[in-house]
C-alpha cells in the first residue's frame, strides 16, 4: 500500500485541536523554513502570520504542491515533505496523535533553527511581553468589529513582538550583525541590556551637547566602542535594538531625563 | 617652541605626581612610623609626632604595616592584535604600570581570562606580554581561556591551574573555578559554540561554575598541614560565593570551599570575572575582587554583598573609565590592603581594617553615580 500524502495531512487534520502544531508544520511547508535571518531582515516585514489562514480546505489543496511519498517496506513508510526536505520515516501503523506527533518530532530535529526565537528567548532570558489574557474574559466588546479579540489574535501579538524582539537580542549579542570593526558586541557590557537605562530618555547627554533619544546613544555606543557605521533612526536593526532593550527593563517606571 | 598643555593634562600630570609622592612616602615612612612609635612609647617624642604621617595614610597604618606587597593584572580578554587592538593596548598599560610601581612589588598575580575566546594565537599573545613584567608572574585561569580546547593550550603555556605556593610566611592557593558541567555535548555544539557560550556572560545554556569534587580534595589535602592560624590567600577566577547566578558571578560549590576554609581563623580570597569594585566577607573569609583591563561589568541588579561600595557607573565616553589594575598588600596577620589601581580616576583602597570593623571604619569613597 501507498500512503499518499492526502492521507498523511488528512491524519494531520484529524488533529483538530492542535492548532499549534498544524501552524508549525505548515509553515516549515508552505516557504522555505527562515533561516535565522543572519543579516538584519526587517523583522516586521518577513514574518507570515502563522496558519491563521488554515483550515481544512488549505489543507485538502496541499497535495497539489507537496511532493508524494514515497517508498514502503516492511515496517516503516517515508513521507516526503513538501518543503523538498528529507523524506520522514515513520512505522506504518502509526495514526492520528501518535503520527502528527512523529512527524512534528522529526520535521523538528531536521530544522533545528526553527524555534530560533523561543530558544532566543531562553538563552538570553528575554521577558516576555504583557500578558493581555484578560481581553478575553467575559462579554467584552460583543457585536463589535475593534475589541472583539480571539486566542488567535492574542498568540498574534505576542509571537510577533517576541520575534521583534528576539531578533533585537541576536543582534545586540552579535558583533558580526553589529558590524563591530573589533570584534565587541553590546552583551559584553551590558549583559540581559542592563545600564542601558531605556527608561531615562529623553535626556541631555553633556557629552553629546542635546538632549539624546534612546536610539541617539545605541548610535554612540555603536561608533564607539563597538567601531561600527551608525544605524539609520529607522532601520529595521535600530528598531529590533530599540525593541530589545526596552523589553528588558519591563516594569520599571518611565522618568525620562534622569542621569 | 613651548608646548601648550591642557588643563585636564596638567591635572592628570599633578595627580600622577600626588600618588607617586604618596607611594614613595609610603616606603620611608614605614621606618618613620615605626621609629615615632618608639620614641612614644619611650617617652621621648609626643605620641602625635606620627600624626601628620597616619594622617597621608588612613587608619590601617597605625594598627599594622604591611609585610610585602604583590600587584595583579586580570580579564585583558585578548583577541588577535588585528581583530582588536583596544584589548591589547589595555594589558599593555598594566603591564607598563606593574612595571613603573618602585619598588617593584614581590610577584605579579594574573586574575584570569587573559584570552577572550580561548584561541591559541590569543594565548600566546598574552604570554609574550607578560614576559615584559619585571617581577615574576603568577596565573590564574578563567573560562575564557578554556573552553575552546578545555585547556589545553593554556596549560602548555602557563602549566597546571590547581596549585599552591609559598611566600614570606603566606600559604598561596590558585584554583580553577571555573569547572562546568557538560552543556554542550547534549546541544552538539562545536568547540567555537561552547566557547562562544561560556563566553556569553548572559548566555543561559551555560552551566554555572564549580570548583569540583575533585579540586576539593585536592584542596583539603593541601591544607591539611596548615595549622588554623595560617595565613591563607586563595585566587579563584569566579566569587568563591554565591552573588548573582544568571551571570555566572557565582560558584554553585562555594559552600563546599568555604566549609573546608573555614576552620582557618581568617581567609583572604581575591577573585577575577566580576571586572568591578566587590567586597564581601562571610565570617572568616574576606573577599575581593579584582578590576579588568578591557572593559567594566555592571553590578548585579540583586543580592550585592553589604560590604562592597560601589564604584561610581563608568563614563561610557571613556574606554578605560572603570578598568585598572591594582595592589595588594599583605599584613603580618595575612589579611590584605587591596588597592583599586582605576586609570580614569583616583585609586581606591578597601583596607584591612575595613574589613575587621565590618564596614565601619577606613570606609572607600561613596560612588557619585551609583548603579540603578
Ligand atoms: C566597551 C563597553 C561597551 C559596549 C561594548 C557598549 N556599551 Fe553602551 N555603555 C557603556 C557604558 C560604560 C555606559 C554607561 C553606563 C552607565 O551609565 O551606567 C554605556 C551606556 C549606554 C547607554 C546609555 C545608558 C544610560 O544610562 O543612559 C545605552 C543606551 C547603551 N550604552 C547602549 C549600547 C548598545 C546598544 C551597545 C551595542 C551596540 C553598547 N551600548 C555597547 C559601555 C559599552
Amino acid at each position: 500500500m501507498t500512503i499518499t500524502s492526502i492521507r498523511c495531512y488528512t491524519g494531520l487534520a484529524a488533529v483538530g485541536a492542535s492548532g499549534l502544531l498544524l501552524a508549525a508544520i505548515f509553515v516549515g511547508c508552505s516557504q522555505e523554513t527562515p533561516p535565522p535571518p543572519k543579516e538584519v531582515a526587517d523583522v516586521s516585514m518577513d514574518f507570515t502570520p502563522p496558519a491563521v489562514t488554515l483550515s481544512t480546505e488549505t489543507v485538502a489543496g496541499m497535495p497539489t504542491t507537496a511532493k508524494t511519498a514515497a517508498k514502503e517496506d516492511a515496517q516503516t513508510v517515508k513521507i516526503g515533505a513538501c518543503d523538498g526536505g528529507k523524506p520522514i520515516e515513520v512505522p506504518k501503523d502509526l495514526k492520528g496523535q501518535a503520527l502528527a506527533d512523529s512527524l512534528m518530532a522529526q520535521w523538528k530535529l531536521h530544522h533545528p533553527e526553527a524555534n530560533w526565537v523561543a530558544e532566543e528567548m531562553e538563552r538570553h532570558a528575554i521577558k516576555p511581553p504583557a500578558d493581555n489574557s484578560h481581553l478575553l474574559k467575559g462579554d467584552q466588546a460583543k457585536g463589535h468589529a475593534y475589541g472583539n479579540y480571539s486566542a488567535q489574535d492574542l498568540l498574534t501579538w505576542t509571537r510577533e513582538t517576541e520575534k521583534f524582539v528576539a531578533e533585537g537580542s541576536r543582534i545586540f549579542h552579535s558583533g558580526d550583525d553589529l558590524g563591530s570593526a573589533v570584534a565587541v558586541s553590546c552583551d559584553m557590557c551590558h549583559p540581559h541590556a542592563s545600564n542601558t537605562h531605556p527608561e531615562t530618555y529623553p535626556k541631555f547627554q553633556t557629552q553629546l551637547g542635546r538632549v539624546a533619544l534612546l536610539r541617539d546613544m545605541i548610535n554612540w555606543c555603536i561608533e564607539n566602542p563597538v567601531r561600527g557605521e551608525k544605524l539609520a533612526p529607522d532601520s529595521p536593526a535600530m528598531r529590533a535594538l530599540e525593541a530589545y532593550i526596552q523589553s528588558q527593563r519591563q516594569g520599571v517606571p518611565l522618568n525620562y531625563g534622569k542621569h | 617652541m613651548p608646548t601648550y598643555k591642557s588643563v585636564e593634562t596638567k591635572y592628570l600630570q599633578q595627580r600622577d605626581l600626588f600618588f607617586r609622592g604618596l607611594r614613595n612616602l609610603d616606603r620611608r615612612s614605614f621606618l618613620k612610623v615605626s621609629a615615632a612609635a618608639l620614641g612614644a612609647t619611650a617617652g621621648l617624642a609626643p605620641p602625635h609626632a606620627f600624626t601628620p604621617i597616619s594622617v597621608a595614610h588612613g587608619a590601617e597604618s597605625a594598627a599594622s604595616k604591611p609585610a610585602f606587597r604583590f600587584a595583579y593584572i586580570s580579564d585583558s580578554h585578548l583577541y588577535e592584535r588585528d581583530v582588536n587592538d583596544r584589548f591589547v593596548r589595555g594589558l599593555l598599560r598594566a603591564v607598563d604600570d606593574v612595571n613603573n610601581l618602585d619598588p617593584q612589588p614581590d610577584f605579579v598575580f594574573y586574575g584570569g581570562d587573559l584570552a577572550q575566546l580561548g584561541q591559541a594565537k590569543e594565548l600566546e599573545l598574552g604570554a609574550q606580554i607578560l614576559k615584559n613584567l619585571k617581577a615574576p608572574l603568577r596565573i590564574m585561569v578563567g573560562e575564557h581561556d578554556w573552553y575552546l580546547d578545555m585547556g589545553q593550550k593554556w596549560q602548555e603555556l602557563f602549566g597546571k591551574p590547581t596549585y599552591s605556593f609559598d611566600h614570606k610566611g603566606v600559604h598561596f592557593v590558585v584554583l580553577n573555578s571555573v569547572v562546568e558541567k557538560d552543556f554542550w555535548t547534549a546541544r552538539k555544539l562545536s568547540p567555537m559554540d561552547r566557547m562562544k557560550t561560556v563566553a556569553g556572560l548572559d548566555n543561559g545554556f551555560q552551566s554555572p561554575f564549580t570548583v569540583g569534587d575533585q579540586q576539593c580534595k585536592w584542596l583539603q589535602e593541601d591544607l591539611a598541614k596548615l595549622p588554623d592560624d595560617a595565613k591563607l590567600i586563595v585566587f579563584s577566577h569566579s566569587p568563591l560565593y554565591k552573588l548573582y547566578k544568571p551571570w555566572n558571578f557565582w560558584t554553585d560549590d562555594a559552600d563546599e570551599v568555604q566549609a573546608i576554609l573555614k576552620r582557618f581563623k581568617q581567609v583572604v580570597v581575591i577573585h577575577g570575572h566580576t571586572h568591578q569594585l566587590l567586597t564581601n566577607r562571610i565570617g572568616n573569609i574576606h573577599f575581593h575582587g579584582l578590576l579588568s583591563t578591557a572593559w567594566p561589568w555592571p553590578y548585579a541588579p540583586e543580592g550585592m554583598p553589604e560590604l562592597t561600595i560601589q564604584m561610581s557607573r563608568p563614563d561610557p565616553f571613556n574606554p578605560s573609565d572603570g578598568c585598572g589594575d591594582g595592589e595588594v598588600f599583605v599584613h603580618p596577620d595575612g589579611l590584605v590592603d587591596k588597592v583599586y589601581a582605576l586609570w580614569n580616576r583616583n585609586p581606591i583602597t578597601v583596607s584591612r581594617t575595613y574589613m575587621l570593623s565590618a564596614g565601619k571604619q577606613n570606609v572607600p569613597p561613596l560612588p557619585n553615580r551609583p548603579a540603578y
